[in-house]
């Protein structure tokens, strides 16, 4: 079962609950397998895969929950030029033993900057698939992808403070 | 420009999202400007934290077993096509995403073929009964495919070659079946692939020398109606010599 890691992995940072994620990923195989005849040969099957789990989500408990502390993004369609990060990063330093750092900042990351997060550098897809497992414009997901790295580093950077104060 | 509008490209220049001639402009901007090229530095850091902290979970091996389980085909065949079907192409996804953002546009539907080839090719060799039929003998082989692929085809005479023939096995490439043919050259073995052409929509080439694709060494041509491929990990001069053992044959 290919990409079985990988949607466990995306299911239980999604549910941040393992018996969750369990049971999204075996509701994701199961609506695939039933929808497979749905599935247009030569269209992005991952991205299918993908959309198929996460759709599963936001109807779930947890995921109508989760999306309710997802802030309005009203000028998320704006021009790129206008929303990408010329934010300059201070060298973030993260070394193995800060990874669990890392890991409590993207676990408090409203969910759709850290899915986006997710699916651009674990998953490594192009724009375009990441629009398509989501199914919002590239250019939301460009200026979305950049709001979540900003997001992302201004916890860190609080993260990393707390830690040398304390 | 500006650094500031050069750094307003870097992210997706570092996602590899960005035209190549941007991206070539960019490359010269960075070589040039210390404080830019630390701010690439920088992002290519955090990008590379992101991806280590975000492998985090791994599923329990009861819950492997239980999908498994429950998508276990029954035993009926177009249910189990459908499946191996969307297996074959999960797989694909997998390879050609990973290398998408990498890749201009226009290579991507030939690097799927590739994919779905060395899918066909290694999970056929992974397999313990890679061929359906288990033969050396070309006058064994050939007439097996008979009412099973939509084709005829020739096979060579390898006696005092170094190549031997294993056998042979119906596949399937963009939903079209053909001919999936091993060759063993000393240790590697070779996969051959014979389709209709055009197999699926895939945009063939038609030059023939071998490349390395996915890893793999290839050779492929059309002849005669027909699209043969040679895969494998063997030397790119074995390749080349089965190659012309079948397009000798092939016309004859």
């Amino acid at each position: 079962m290919p990409l079985f890691d990988q949607l466990y992995n995306f299911a239980h940072w999604l549910a941040q609950d393992r018996d969750e994620a369990e049971d999204l990923v075996q509701e994701t195989f199961a609506k695939a397998l039933r929808g497979f005849s749905s599935f247009q040969q030569g269209t992005n099957f991952r991205a299918w895969m993908y959309r198929i789990l996460r759709n599963t989500f936001l109807n779930s408990r947890t995921g109508r929950k989760a999306m309710m502390t997802v802030p309005l993004e009203h000028d998320e369609d704006g021009p790129v030029a206008v929303a990408v990060d010329t934010q300059t990063p201070e060298a973030i330093l993260i070394d193995r033993s800060d990874q669990h750092l890392l890991q409590a900042a993207l676990d408090e990351l409203p969910v759709n900057f850290r899915e986006i997060l997710l699916l651009c550098e674990v998953e490594e897809m192009s724009y375009q698939e990441i629009a398509e497992t989501l199914g919002v414009p590239i250019g939301t997901v460009m200026s979305r992808l950049s709001r979540a790295r900003r997001a992302l580093r201004g916890l860190v950077r609080g993260k990393l403070q707390g830690t040398q104060k304390g | 420009m500006a650094c500031e509008q050069w750094r307003s490209q870097l992210d997706a220049y570092l996602d590899g999202e960005l035209p190549s001639e941007a991206m070539r402009s960019l490359d010269a901007h960075l070589r040039g400007c210390l404080a830019c090229a630390a701010d690439a530095l920088a992002r290519v850091q955090f990008k590379r934290s992101i991806k280590n902290a975000g492998m985090r979970f791994a599923p329990s091996a009861e819950l492997r077993s239980k999908i498994q389980k429950s998508i276990a085909p029954p035993a009926r065949r177009n249910w189990n096509i459908g499946w191996k079907l969307g297996t074959a192409t999960l797989g694909l996804a997998l390879v050609v995403g990973a290398v998408t953002s990498y890749l201009g546009r226009e290579n991507i539907r030939e690097q799927q073929l590739y994919s779905e080839l060395t899918d066909l090719h290694v999970a056929t060799l992974a397999s313990p009964n890679p061929v359906d039929v288990v033969s050396s003998d070309r006058h064994t082989v050939k007439p097996w495919f008979q009412g099973k692929v939509p084709f005829t085809f020739n096979l060579p005479e390898l006696q005092n070659t170094d190549f031997t023939l294993l056998g042979g096995r119906v596949a399937y490439l963009g939903q079209t079946s053909g001919a999936h043919l091993i060759f063993q050259v000393r240790q590697h073995e070779i996969s051959v692939f014979i389709f209709p052409e055009p197999a699926g929509t895939w945009n063939f080439r038609n030059e023939s020398k071998v490349e390395r694709k996915q890893t793999f060494n290839v050779e492929e041509w059309n002849q005669d109606g027909l699209r043969y491929t040679v895969f494998g990990d063997a030397s790119p001069e074995d390749i080349q010599k089965l190659s012309a053992l079948l397009k000798a044959v092939a016309g004859s």
